[in-house]
Order: C-alpha cells, then sequence, then structure tokens
C-alpha cells in the first residue's frame, strides 16, 4: 500500500558530515557495486565505452563553492542519496503500490517487480534521489542497504550501508535517528544537523552536518606584494623596458 | 519537466475525449443512430488513443493493471480507475444512443461525473508534485478542466458553449502563467537551502557529480524549451483559444468548427509541451539549472 505508515518504530538513516566529506567519491563507487550485485535488477551503464556514457546510481557526490563576504571561499563535497523523508512524496503517488515505506525501520523501498516504470515518483522526489534504470526500465533507489545491516551472513563490522563502511574520511554515519540516545542523534545535537530543502515539507530522515570553521589568519595586504616588477626596473632591465617600449 | 511526446498526446487526445463524453453524458446534445456513432465513437475513440499512447510512456506496460491499486493515495492511480470506469458506465447510454434511439440518462450522467472526475485526476497529478513549484498551484486544474470541456464542445458543436469556454481557457491559460512565473521563487528553495550552506554564504555549484547526462538531467532538467516560452505561449493562448473563439463568430457551417476545432487542438499541443518543457523542477538548483 502506497499509504505512509502514521509511525515507525525506527528511523534508520545516515548523517552526512560535510566538514569531513573529502569529495573522493569512494561511496558513489561502492554504492554501485554493492548494489549492482545485490538486490534488484543491476545498475546499469549505457554506452559504457562510448561517447556519451552514463548510467544509474544511488549516491553522488556535488561539489559546491560557498562565497563569503569576510572569509574566504570554501569548497563543499555533498554526497546526496535517498534522505528515506518521513512525508516522502514518492511513495504516495505510486500508483502499483511498488514504492513503499516500511513501518518497521522507515526505510523507503521499490519493489521492483510491482514497478510499471511511469516515473512519477522521480518526479515527485525534490532531491533526485530515485533514477530509473536504463536496461530495466524499473526505479531504482537506495535501499540504505537492506541486504547488509540485518544479513547475518555478514561480519558484524559490515551490516551497514555500503556507503559508510567504505567512506576512507568517516564522513558518513549511519544508525537510528529516531531514538534521540543513538549515536547519530547524538552527533546531529552536536553539530547542529540540518534538513535538506525543509520547506519542501518532506521531512527527510537523513541529516547533514554543516561545515565547522575555518582558522583564520590576518591576512598580509597581498596585492601591495604584486606591484610589476618593470615599473621599478633600473640598469639594463630598465632600459630594457623602455626600449621596449618605444617601439 | 521533459516534454515526453506521448504524455502531450494523451493528455490532449483524452482529455477532450472525456471533455466529448461530459457533454455527450448530461445530453447537452442527444444525437441517436448514425450521430450518436460517429459522436460517442469519436469521444472513445480519442480517449483509447490517449491511454494507448499514455501505455507508451511506461517502462513495464504488462504490469499495468497493477495501477488499478493505489487509489487511496496515488492520483495516477485514481485516474486508471476514473477513466475504465467511465467507459464503462457511459457505454449503455452510447450503446442505447446508438441502436434504440434511447438515451439513458442515469449512465449518462454518472459517466459525466466521472468523466469530468477523470480530467480533474489527471490534472491533479501534475498539481500535486510540491518539486514542480510550477504545478503545484490552484491555477493548474482549470487549464486542463477548460481546454477539455472547451475541446469536447467544439467537437459536439456546441458553438456557444464552446465561445466561452475558449475564452475562459484562454483566461486560465494566462493565470496559470503569471501565477506559474512567481512559483519557483515562492516556494522558498534554493541552492543554499538544497544545500544548506545558504547561511554561511552564496552557493554555486563547483563540479557537476558526473561529466555525462543522466536520468535526472533528462526529466527533470529540460532548459531548451524555456527559451522560446514567450512565442509559445502566444502560440498556445491564440490557436489554442483566440483564433478558434474568432472562427466560431462566423457563420456556422460543418467547416467553421472542423477549422476551430484543429486549430485548438494544434493550439493545445503547444500548451502542453510548453506546460512540461518550462516547468521547473527544484532538482534543477543541484545541477545549477534550476
Amino acid at each position: 500500500m502506497t499509504t505512509l505508515p502514521a509511525r515507525t518504530d525506527r528511523k534508520l538513516g545516515l548523517v552526512i558530515d560535510l566538514d569531513t566529506c573529502v569529495g573522493c567519491h569512494a561511496c558513489v563507487i561502492s554504492c554501485k557495486g554493492w548494489n549492482t550485485e545485490n538486490y534488484g535488477v543491476p545498475l546499469s551503464d549505457m554506452d559504457a565505452w562510448g561517447e556519451a556514457p552514463e548510467g544509474s546510481f544511488l549516491n553522488r557526490v556535488h561539489s559546491f563553492e560557498v562565497t563569503r563576504d569576510d572569509a574566504p571561499p570554501m569548497i563543499v563535497h555533498f554526497p546526496k542519496s535517498c534522505l528515506h523523508c518521513d512525508n516522502a512524496p514518492c511513495v504516495t503517488v505510486c500508483p502499483t503500490g511498488a514504492s513503499y515505506k516500511r513501518s518497521e525501520d522507515g526505510i523507503v523501498l521499490v519493489n521492483e517487480s510491482a514497478c510499471i516504470g511511469c516515473g512519477l515518483c522521480a518526479w515527485a522526489c525534490p532531491y533526485g534521489a530515485r533514477e530509473m534504470d536504463g536496461a530495466e526500465k524499473v526505479m531504482k533507489k537506495c535501499t540504505l542497504c537492506v541486504d547488509r545491516i540485518y544479513n547475518q551472513t555478514l561480519p558484524e563490522e559490515d551490516r551497514e550501508p555500503a556507503c559508510v563502511r567504505t567512506c576512507p574520511a568517516g564522513a558518513r554515519h549511519f544508525g537510528d535517528l529516531g531514538d534521540p540516545e543513538s549515536t547519530v542523534s547524538q552527533l546531529v545535537t552536536a553539530r547542529g544537523g540540518f534538513d535538506l530543502m525543509p520547506e519542501q515539507g518532506t521531512q527527510p530522515v537523513n541529516k547533514y552536518l554543516p561545515p565547522r570553521g575555518r582558522d583564520t589568519l590576518a591576512t598580509p595586504d597581498l596585492a601591495s606584494l604584486c606591484t610589476p616588477a618593470t615599473e621599478t626596473a633600473t640598469g639594463f632591465l630598465g632600459w630594457l623596458d623602455r626600449a621596449l617600449e618605444r617601439i | 519537466m521533459h516534454p515526453a511526446p506521448s504524455l502531450i498526446l494523451f493528455t490532449v487526445l483524452s482529455g477532450t475525449g472525456f471533455g466529448l463524453l461530459v457533454w455527450l453524458g448530461i445530453g447537452l446534445r442527444a444525437p441517436t443512430g448514425i450521430a450518436a456513432f460517429v459522436l460517442f465513437g469519436l469521444g472513445y475513440a480519442l480517449t483509447g488513443a490517449g491511454l494507448i499512447a499514455a501505455a507508451f510512456h511506461l517502462g513495464h506496460p504488462e504490469r499495468a493493471l497493477l495501477a488499478f491499486t493505489q487509489w487511496r493515495s496515488s492520483w495516477l492511480s485514481r485516474e486508471a480507475v476514473l477513466a475504465a470506469a467511465t467507459l464503462a458506465i457511459m457505454a449503455p447510454h452510447a450503446a442505447s444512443s446508438t441502436f434504440a434511439a434511447t438515451p439513458l440518462p442515469f449512465f449518462g450522467w454518472l459517466g459525466a461525473a466521472l468523466a469530468l472526475a477523470t480530467i480533474l485526476a489527471t490534472a491533479m497529478i501534475y498539481a500535486q508534485i510540491r518539486a514542480v513549484p510550477r504545478w503545484h498551484h490552484w491555477s493548474t486544474p482549470p487549464v486542463f478542466l477548460l481546454a477539455a470541456l472547451a475541446g469536447g464542445a467544439l467537437l459536439a458543436a456546441q458553438t456557444g458553449l464552446a465561445l466561452a469556454l475558449l475564452l475562459a481557457l484562454a483566461l486560465a491559460m494566462v493565470a496559470h502563467w503569471v501565477f506559474g512565473d512567481r512559483q519557483f521563487a515562492a516556494s522558498g528553495s534554493t541552492t543554499g537551502s538544497a544545500t544548506g550552506l545558504g547561511g554561511p554564504g552564496r552557493v554555486r555549484l563547483l563540479e557537476p557529480p558526473h561529466s555525462g547526462r543522466n536520468y535526472l538531467l533528462r526529466e527533470m532538467v529540460h532548459v531548451v524549451g524555456r527559451k522560446h516560452a514567450r512565442k509559445l505561449r502566444l502560440l498556445a493562448l491564440g490557436l489554442g483559444a483566440l483564433v478558434p473563439a474568432a472562427v466560431l463568430l462566423l457563420p456556422a457551417s460543418h467547416a467553421t468548427i472542423i477549422l476551430a476545432c484543429g486549430l485548438h487542438l494544434a493550439g493545445l499541443l503547444a500548451q502542453r509541451w510548453l506546460f512540461f518543457a518550462e516547468a521547473e523542477h527544484v532538482v534543477g538548483l543541484y545541477y545549477a539549472r534550476a
């Protein structure tokens, strides 16, 4: 049923630290790898060796520049995947019931064998978290690695989403955001975690942590050190400068 | 948004077909015999053609029957249920008018109400999408409803009614553009809110996540159409509403009705193309192309 559950027992999700992310795209690759080999149809690539290659991904890293009036600009690497919203607009628009939000842990999933590939859920998502697979014509989205986190055949340290497991910077955290005592919830409180596009009313579960303030230095007047050397050139260089000027 | 030909054809053809069925259902025009066969046939052919065109939009049309199950939450599912119900309920009225020269008002009126609800459901599929601010406004459903009813009245050769509805459609289109142009700013979504980095300063995309195209850019960040928006608006307003209205003022004949119908449908195709092409999705904010 594509109505949303009134409440979920847990709110499993990610906390992404924009201060720590180095923009290496390892999470993108590990996500693509795990989700190509496991649950659901593979994440296909189209025209992979041709002139215009493209593919389906569940996680992508944008890089933004923040220009500030009183400080140097900042580069912020910005990983983006499904936010497993409490008020997920992608779920209620689905005409077939393929798109659903689980009441036990809040994960938003697609039942691929019921998906007709109409694409309306991707239109309804403000974040661009859903992509239609080019080969299989069914909607793909982040599963929060539902086939890892409960997988008893994996060693315990691997029972977290592939992106979290692989992040070399420790910029991604996984846990229950519905439990105020959980590590992720405390991280969100301590660092002032925020929602993406709160004005869209989606109530995302995933949170982002803002970049910390940068160190500041008393910046010297660099411009004064950069006056062209030829203006004060003397001797041979001075003569050369004047001679060239006259030509 | 990507102006898919299948969706443009579907919304225009089936909208006009359901509009015609509304007028035939309430007996505004109560044809019998051959005339009923032609008019009801036209209504069913247009809606049928539209529904087939819509099926081409699906990745897995073989599972389309599942789309009848989620009417509690999904406008797309409601549209499917209502469309099927309209065609089924209207059938006895159509058959009886054609073969027994006896309209069945009960089925006709019920079918007309369902046809009207179907057109509304089509409009609500778009109007409900908050992530496309231009569509998420009360001015969207009137355009769909009036376009369908005006087209239906034209096909039913109800000149007076068609004239009034065409003028109302012109107003509705203008309202949709005037309000629509302000909707993105009114939604409050900016690159700053999309990234949460708007507090510290001004945010711009430095590097996109991928050098090639992807599904999101193709489907939701269609920018080509916005360039010619002004010309297409004039075309939609003129051909879709004002010129056919003027044609209806000429002495009535089959030729004027057919001419008005042709112009109206051509204008409506332009209007619908633009409806998709100029709609900005907030995901464009992540790609610096909103």
